[in-house]
């Protein structure tokens, strides 16, 4: 088994983005996700207003997929194999919550569609083929905390198994206010060690 | 690579809480669907487990307080009960739980159930009862892929074991049905006014169904009869978050990929488990994507039918029903199926009837646009 690698990283924490560890957006820690989200947006993205329609787990991880997958970092043609994998803890239940409260009163009942579809965590997963044409493997894994072993394990298999040669990887968590991205892309050549220890290390230094 | 077995496998649904029984039922052409109240004023079709016989069985088999778990997390424990105690192998640190569910145990957030910890909507503290209860070693990956969770996680478990990171694995879907789901659906206009009707002219929706189900599989094949999973591809069809994609693109890739891998010719497919929700817009997509394959001839049915849309049980369900069918060599009626909606050639199964089985493919398509396939095969050493 040759050992692979990982072609470029980032993460969004504390209303900062980071790309291979230099920031590319930073505001004002105390705006709400979603004032954070909006500047983002204008900054790094502009064209694509669906982004306002969807929920915040998706917004979340569209921005990251967005800081990766652009021009300089993969080629056009090679996105459309890419497989994505993505986890978190908390699934979608921040959605859950808010769909939950349109339905919990009999007297005052309104489900809303709109919310409904973005009950499921692997939505991230088909905004992000959606902005870039990729029509590769997919995954969404929930997992007690981030878990570096099985994200590698899982990226090693795909590719061994020649279902792919590049894997978006990552981990979007979004609950209650509180949230965190990070994606990694691996391949069979690049510049970082697609080590669990490495993983490990950029994912907390981030 | 490594050839990859299955061991042992359970059923839990409103139709028997074990394979057999669910088989038998299936082989009569029983449905669990019936009509419910479940929300609001208006009945509507259901596939629901009985409370009361779920509690009765707990009690007995698991030897626990019935009111320490949430429905969901009964099923699952009773299924996975079942298979663990039939299969060729036991739980050691090489051995891999995964848990295929969208929802897991969703009903908690209504503020009516009290026994349960709020916290147990997280899906990873679902994992960890779960873990507790048996004893696994490892972190359980619970899957949560919309429809596609099930049949996913055989593929994943197939693959990780190939690459030597478990000797084995044993897989558990479920998903219950709630007032959460039920109403969601109905927003989307997606729930049928009848049982659902997997491909037909009148189908208009589908029909929600609660179930578990779980499957062993491992790398060390000892007994002289198996089946194989022999290919599996999943694709997204990158197209919109809801719907299908109408030329069924990523179904089409995915049963490529899992036909590549297995090196199994669309001819040489002698059943296809599809995944048949009954809504417009998924059969027709299905159709398409089997006709681009070629597989317009291969015997066809949608299980749905008997145990609604199960979810994250759905792709595991009708993976087990696949086995038996090859087993027992006997295709199974498309129940609900009767004058053929779809506007290309597709052979459905109108009647349950003998055929030598070997080879299987099995599909699924769900939210998200995600998209699996899994070819089977039948050995005999």
């Amino acid at each position: 088994m040759k050992d692979l690698s990982i072609i470029a990283y980032c993460s969004i924490k504390d209303n900062t983005i980071k790309l291979n560890n230099t920031t590319r957006v930073a505001k004002d820690p105390k705006l709400s996700f979603l004032e954070f989200a909006k500047k983002a947006y204008k900054e790094q993205v502009l064209d694509y207003p669906k982004f306002f329609k969807m929920d915040n787990l998706s917004k979340l991880a569209f921005l990251a997929s967005d800081v990766l997958c652009n021009s300089d970092i993969i080629k056009n043609e090679h996105k459309e194999h890419m497989a994505i994998v993505l986890s978190n803890r908390s699934s979608s239940l921040d959605t859950d919550r808010k769909y939950q409260a349109t339905i919990i009163d009999p007297k005052n009942y309104y489900p809303s569609p709109a919310l409904f579809v973005y009950t499921l965590p692997n939505i991230t997963i088909g905004e992000i083929s959606i902005r870039h044409k990729i029509k590769g493997e997919n995954a969404f894994f929930v997992l007690n905390k981030f878990n570096a072993e099985i994200l590698t394990q899982y990226a090693i298999s795909l590719i061994e198994n020649k279902k792919s040669n590049l894997v978006l990887c990552g981990w979007v968590d979004y609950d209650e206010k509180k949230y965190n991205a990070f994606m990694y892309i691996v391949a069979r050549n690049g510049i970082y060690k697609h080590s669990k220890e490495f993983i490990n290390k950029i994912f907390n230094s981030n | 690579m490594k050839a990859i077995y299955i061991s042992s496998n359970n059923i839990l649904s409103p139709l028997g809480f074990n394979t057999a029984e669910n088989i038998s039922q299936i082989s009569r052409e029983k449905s669990g669907i019936k009509l419910q109240n479940i929300i609001g004023k208006t009945p509507s079709y259901a596939a629901l487990i009985d409370n009361d016989y779920l509690n009765q069985v707990f009690k007995a088999e698991a030897i626990c307080d019935i009111y320490d778990f949430n429905k969901l997390e009964k099923m699952m424990l009773l299924s996975l009960i079942d298979t663990i105690s039939k299969a060729s192998f036991s739980i050691t640190d090489r051995t891999l739980l995964i848990i295929a569910t969208t929802k897991g145990n969703i009903d908690i957030l209504n503020s009516k159930i009290n026994h349960i910890s709020k916290n147990r909507a997280y899906l990873p503290e679902l994992g960890k009862q779960i873990k507790k209860f048996f004893g696994f070693k490892n972190e359980p990956i619970i899957l949560s892929n919309a429809c596609v969770s099930g049949v996913l996680a055989i593929a994943v478990a197939k693959r990780l074991i190939q690459n030597e990171f478990y000797d084995n694995a044993f897989i558990v879907g479920g998903d219950l049905i709630s007032e959460f789901t039920i109403s969601g659906f109905q927003s989307l206009q997606a729930i049928s006014d009848r049982p659902c009707k997997p491909f037909s002219k009148y189908r208009n929706g589908i029909t929600l169904g609660e179930s578990a189900a779980s499957l062993a599989i491992t790398s060390t094949n000892n007994s002289e009869k198996t089946i194989q999973i022999i290919g599996d591809g999943s694709s997204n069809d990158a197209n919109h978050i809801s719907g299908p994609s109408r030329n069924g693109e990523g179904l089409y890739r995915s049963i490529q990929s899992a036909l590549k891998e297995s090196k199994t010719s669309p001819e040489s497919l002698d059943y296809i488990s599809a995944h048949g929700t009954g809504t417009s817009y998924n059969d027709e997509m299905e159709a398409i994507a089997f006709n681009r394959a070629k597989l317009e001839n291969v015997p066809v049915n949608g299980l749905k039918g008997y145990f609604g849309h199960t979810l994250g049980a759905s792709g595991i369900i009708e993976t087990i029903v696949g086995l038996h069918s090859m087993n027992n060599n006997t295709l199974y009626t498309s129940l609900g199926t009767d004058e053929l909606g779809v506007s290309v050639p597709l052979n459905v199964i109108r009647n349950t009837q003998k055929k030598n089985i070997k080879t299987i493919l099995k599909t699924a398509s769900g939210f998200g646009g995600c998209n699996t396939a899994i070819v089977f095969k039948k050995i005999k050493f």
